[in-house]
């Protein structure tokens, strides 16, 4: 039973950090119908980005003197950072193509998340990067289980961020923006919202949750890795569809599911095949009901 | 060309603006706490040069001004191709296949490792664009039946001895059983879904490979696979058949050569037939085609079915190649280099993906210096080429023509 329970809190640590990337999936297929295949990739780049920034503010000396305003400073401007990538990835491989056929948009896609990962691999090293400090030391040991202070901290940071996307999405003109482009682009263009400026934003905003996710599984494992982003976007894309593709409380929960399924099966079934199970989750989802758990009708050209 | 400028002059400035922005905190924050700007700039640097030749150029000829030396050389190609054209098609063939038969008498042992290769991926593109090109279906996991094929033609010699000639047959029959087991629960799905699950489908097929212990030696490989052997006439002490291995490496550059050609005569054979017609009908409308009375479930299927079998042969091939598979040689990477040989050449068009396969094999030998950027300019490649030319360097010819076309 307390192994049940040490996997479940290590399911909900990592689900979370799945659920982050997911979002960014699902928040782009709401506003173009397209999967963004380079999200992967945003998320490699912000693990790598907190190393750098982590390192420097080591360097410079700040880390000991304001650890707090430090971590906080790298988290932000990475997720900027990603948020300003994703935008220019936006207009490089989606916008020149917002009329082509849905391959063509795929494959340029794919192009990008081929060349941004083999530009982090030019710049920084094939090698793994490890993360220069442990966010938190020590763990809590309450009967026979052990949560370490940093599976709280990311759990805590998960909820903050997802509950601030949802006020972002269901309380401000901008999410409302948002959400009138995902729905008809050109009625919404007719009430004087610049699509192009919503997709760009959709883009950034994501790419600012996977940046997030780097970070954390970074300090979580410990090191990062340029091809690192590969994986987990194919987990978290398999999040975002179990819980129905465009539907943003769907992310979140395909998330936790995902995370949890690949605990338990590492944990009860297999260790080596964990990444399988993910997969089989996706097919079964979409082979029995593509819309997920939360999504409404998809139409048959979609799926 | 002015007011051109300046409409693209902005964006441009914009973007590469934004460029340095990326570069710079990647490689100019250091460890020791300290800023620096010189290698951010030299990289960016060359490629704001590389990108405003390439604008300029493109404008240049855009507006007319390198009319005088363009307008020539095109009517010099138009000849050519004129010329080209007024030789019957198979007497290039006849050219071509006669080219790649005395290849090996005129070139050293490097030269045919590479043109080995260039027509490994032959099969291997060809047998994709069955799948992409022909049926519409993006499939990210090809590669797992280049896998399926090699792992046959391993396991069934190194514990069976069996020879390669039988084993072929029986490698392509598995990948082709294997492109069922992926097709059918995949079938229903169109378009990115189908990508993601084909994707997942490929890892899983790798995964397998790395984790079966038992049956593939995991990470480690198998090693002592036999190369092909034949039976030839021996008068020493009495006449019988002797079995010898073709270990040399210009006899599998014509074994490598023959699987090629195969595979181009029944992709183009495949193409041109009522089969090929339905998978472009499916290709350019699923729902229209299934109206018009295509079976489109069992066509999708045949079409994975039939892409693998050639990535089975490919793959059994390469096995008695290199005579050692591990799963490294079937990784993600592996199958989007294919599909940018395809997309690269052009989809559906069966000239067009030799030569991306050429190219995309030959272009980093040649630039050996180069060869860490390989992906990364896959990757841009593949990217531009999709904004620019979509249908790639030589385009399809449709079968037919399109109501359409007629009215233009």
């Amino acid at each position: 039973m307390d192994y049940f329970i040490q996997q479940l809190i290590n399911g909900i640590t990592l689900g979370g950090v799945y659920a982050l990337i997911a979002l960014g999936y699902t928040m782009v297929y709401g506003v173009i119908q397209l999967i963004n295949f380079a999200h992967g990739e945003f998320f490699a780049a912000g693990g790598y980005m907190g190393v750098i920034l982590l390192n420097w503010f080591i360097g410079r000396g700040y880390m000991s003197t304001h650890p707090m305003i430090c971590i906080g400073a790298s988290v932000v401007l990475t997720m900027g950072y990603c948020a300003f990538l994703a935008m220019g990835v936006e207009k490089i491989a989606y916008k020149p193509l917002r009329s082509a056929s849905r391959l063509a948009v795929l494959l340029s896609a794919l192009g990008m998340s081929i060349f941004l990962q083999n530009a982090m691999m030019l710049t920084q090293g094939v090698f793994d990067k490890p993360y220069p400090i442990e966010l938190a030391e020590g763990s809590l040991t309450v009967g026979g289980i052990t949560v370490s202070y940093l599976q709280v901290i990311i759990v805590v940071f998960t909820v903050v961020l997802l509950v601030g996307l949802n006020l972002l999405v269901f309380k401000t003109r901008i999410g409302m923006a948002m959400r009138a482009t995902a729905q008809d682009k050109v009625m919404s263009s007719l009430v004087a919202i610049s699509s192009n400026r919503i997709i760009s934003l959709t883009f950034a905003v994501g790419a600012g949750l996977a940046a997030a996710a780097g970070i954390m599984v970074g300090f979580y494992y410990g090191s990062v890795r340029y091809d690192m982003g590969f994986v987990p976007g194919i987990k978290a894309f398999a999040a975002a569809v179990l819980g129905g593709i465009g539907n943003i409380t769907g992310a979140m929960l395909g998330g936790l599911i995902i995370g949890m399924v690949e605990v338990f099966g590492a944990g009860y079934i297999s260790g080596q095949y964990k990444d399988v199970f993910a997969f089989i989750i996706l097919i079964a989802v979409l082979y029995f009901k593509p819309t997920g758990i939360m999504g409404e009708n998809v139409d048959d050209t979609r799926v | 060309m002015i007011r051109e400028f300046k409409k693209i002059g902005k964006i441009y400035v914009f973007g590469m603006l934004w460029l340095l922005g990326l570069i710079w905190p990647m490689v100019g924050i250091h460890k020791d706490g300290s800023l620096s700007f010189g290698r951010a700039f030299t990289i960016w640097s060359y490629i704001v040069v590389g990108t405003f030749a390439c604008l300029l150029l493109y404008l240049l000829n855009k507006s007319g001004y390198l009319d005088k030396a363009t307008k020539p050389m095109g009517r010099v190609r138009d000849d050519l191709v004129a010329k080209a054209r007024a030789v019957p098609v198979w007497i290039w063939t006849l050219v071509a296949l006669a080219a790649a038969l005395i290849y090996p008498l005129f070139t050293a042992r490097y030269a045919h490792d590479v043109a080995i290769q260039v027509l490994i991926y032959i099969s291997l593109g060809l047998g994709l664009n069955i799948v992409v090109g022909l049926a519409g279906l993006l499939d990210l996991g090809y590669i797992a039946f280049y896998g399926v094929g090699a792992y046959t033609y391993a396991l069934l010699s190194v514990h069976y001895g069996m020879s390669f000639w039988l084993c072929l047959p029986v490698a392509a029959v598995l990948a082709s059983v294997a492109g069922c087991l992926i097709g059918y629960p995949t079938l229903r799905m169109r378009g990115d879904y189908l990508a993601i699950v084909t994707l997942g489908f490929g890892e899983i097929v790798r995964l397998i490979l790395n984790n079966w212990m038992s049956l593939t030696n995991g990470p480690n490989g198998i090693l002592g696979i036999k190369p092909p052997g034949i039976y030839v006439p021996s008068f020493e002490g009495g006449f019988h058949f002797e079995h010898i291995y073709l270990k040399k490496l210009y006899f599998l550059y014509y074994i490598a050569l023959a699987i090629a050609v195969v595979t181009i005569v029944a992709v183009r054979r495949l193409n041109f037939s009522r089969i090929g017609r339905a998978w472009e009908s499916i290709r350019e409308d699923e729902t229209a085609a299934e109206l018009m009375g295509v079976n489109t479930f069992m066509l999708k299927l045949l079409a994975y079915a039939m892409g693998a079998v050639f990535a089975g042969l490919a793959g059994a091939f390469f096995a008695a190649r290199m005579r050692f598979v591990s799963p490294e040689s079937f990784t993600f990477l592996e199958s989007a280099m294919v599909l940018s040989m395809v997309v690269l050449g052009g989809m559906g068009s069966i000239p067009g993906i030799i030569l991306g396969c050429a190219a995309l094999i030959v272009l980093p030998e040649v630039f050996r210096e180069f060869e860490l950027y390989r992906m990364l300019v896959f990757g841009a490649a593949m990217t531009v080429m999709m904004i620019f030319r979509p249908a790639g360097l030589i385009p399809a010819k449709r079968v037919g023509t399109r109501s359409e076309e007629k009215e233009g």
